[in-house]
């Protein structure tokens, strides 16, 4: 074991850190504002209002990230169209490409498992509130929204660990995050296995911090689910 | 005189091709306790679920102090709510107590009880909240305000559910089978509460299976039976004297 190449590259491992976070954190939270219409209109009983989100996530869901990638990365480039249009500014930046197809990706899971929990609502408290004169804006806003945020926290957990190791395939499109930081290192000195394994530690470290906010905001929002405290 | 609280004309309700209301009228005037009995299947609850249009009648005319609610035909046959607006006005001002009760189970007592008068009624949140501790305090549940739902009995989440209806101060309430969930001993402190409200001139629609109930606190008794009105009178008549054989039957079964 080559300790000290990991300690010597450093720095380069923390920059790399910090664009996986930024990566990750700036996906999550567009793909969140992005499902949370899709899944809205997915729960549409009118087929013809949830037939294109459907389509939307079966895509998504239905065709690795890598692939999605690279035809963002890739692809969208061989488009006479697209390069003289102000969508070049995103499809010419590994970055930008790569957070577009994040954000896509994981707005087409979450938008899934939003839609379920929204499906799920109990129709009794829907009927309550339709009862009291709340309008169905009121409605989704005041019973349906945040009863299901907190009924997805879990599954949205898992969504947001997916996303974290999702994002080390930026890595492969020039991008240094954790893992094209690792892949330097690697390249630089070839010991793959401390290069790869000092990676694999940073994102278990995320990891671990994730399951911690989730698990602290879980107590926080299900108080309503546990069995009472005495 | 004036016009009745409630007025139901001529109402029909089919489900696909089960009818389950074949022509129903009826009518409350204010301060009345209207008990509404009728074996399962009998349309009772349909009947009070189409007058705050939680279900659509297939024909006939919901009048609330004297004002139709408008619907309309769609294309498909079927009516529907014409102004969502008037509707959402007119629910404000109907509050229904649930046989599974339907609390808000993300929220506590209180912001069940404090939600529609200040999200629908748009009374300041410190108003709310003292006219929910006030009736919280009415129906015994001061102490548990800060519990939710699932941490309550039964018959504590139907009192609960009491407070939230009585918060929007409505000009009826309307009970759809509000002990038929609970367990024989939580039964009477729901009653209690219900007793209290009909004593103190609310004006109330009460489907139940409560015989005490319907005989001792109600000034009428209606009976349906396969959709249609079959009794309808004040409870010593009804009970007593009843027309129809239908409801006799009910009554051995009953007690």
């Amino acid at each position: 074991m080559d300790v000290q190449v990991i300690i010597d590259n450093l720095p380069l491992y923390l920059q790399g850190l910090r664009t996986t976070i930024v990566l990750v954190f700036a996906s999550l939270v567009v793909g969140l504002l992005l499902a949370i219409p899709i899944a809205l209109l997915a729960s549409s009983k009118s087929k013809w209002i949830s037939a294109l989100p459907k389509a939307y996530i079966y895509f998504f869901r239905g065709t690795p990230l890598l692939v999605q990638m690279f035809m963002i990365y890739h692809g969208m480039g061989q488009f006479e169209a697209v390069r003289e249009s102000f969508l070049w500014v995103i499809f010419q930046q590994a970055w930008t490409c790569a957070l577009v197809a994040f954000a896509l990706n994981t707005a087409a899971y979450t938008g899934e498992i939003l839609r379920g929990t929204i499906e799920q609502t109990p129709y009794g408290e829907v009927e309550a509130a339709k009862s009291c004169g709340m309008s169905n804006a009121q409605i989704y806003r005041r019973i349906i929204l945040p009863s299901t945020f907190r009924r997805a926290l879990p599954a949205y957990g898992n969504e947001v660990i997916f996303m974290l190791h999702g994002s080390s395939l930026a890595g492969l499109i020039t991008i240094v995050d954790l893992f094209g930081a690792a892949k330097i290192v690697n390249a630089r000195n070839f010991v793959p296995f401390e290069s790869f394994i000092a990676a694999g530690i940073f994102y278990l470290a995320i990891t671990f911090m994730i399951v911690w906010g989730f698990k602290k905001a879980e107590h926080h929002w299900h108080a309503y689910l546990r069995p009472r405290e005495s | 005189m004036a016009a009745p609280a409630l007025k139901v004309e001529d109402i029909h309700k089919s489900f696909g091709t089960i009818k389950v209301l074949r022509g129903i009228s009826i009518e409350a005037y204010e301060q009345d306790v209207i008990s509404i009995l009728g074996s399962s299947g009998s349309g009772k609850s349909t009947l009070l679920r189409c007058i705050n249009l939680l279900e659509t009648p297939t024909a006939g005319k919901v009048f609330v102090k004297g004002e139709l609610i408008k619907m309309q035909e769609m294309r498909s046959g079927e009516r529907k709510a014409a102004d969502r607006k008037q509707v959402e006005r007119i629910r404000s001002k109907l509050a229904m107590v649930f046989q599974q009760f339907n609390l808000w189970a993300h929220m506590t007592v209180i912001q069940n009880v404090m939600e529609a008068p200040v999200n629908v009624l748009k009374i300041s949140k410190a108003d709310a909240k003292e006219r929910a501790e006030k009736l919280l305090q009415r129906v015994g549940l001061y102490e548990h305000r800060n519990y939710y739902p699932a941490h309550m009995s039964g018959g504590q989440m139907q009192r609960a559910a009491i407070a939230r209806a009585l918060a929007m101060e409505p000009d009826m309430l309307l009970f759809d089978e509000p002990t038929s969930a609970l367990d024989p001993e939580l039964v009477g402190e729901v009653l209690k509460v219900m007793r209290d409200l009909a004593e103190e001139g609310r004006t109330m629609l009460v489907v139940t299976h409560e015989m005490g109930f319907a005989r001792d606190v109600s000034s009428r008794v209606i009976f349906l039976d396969e959709g249609l009105v079959v009794e309808n009178g004040p409870p010593k008549q009804v009970f007593e004297h009843p027309k129809s054989d239908r409801f006799r039957e009910f009554l051995v079964g009953a007690f």
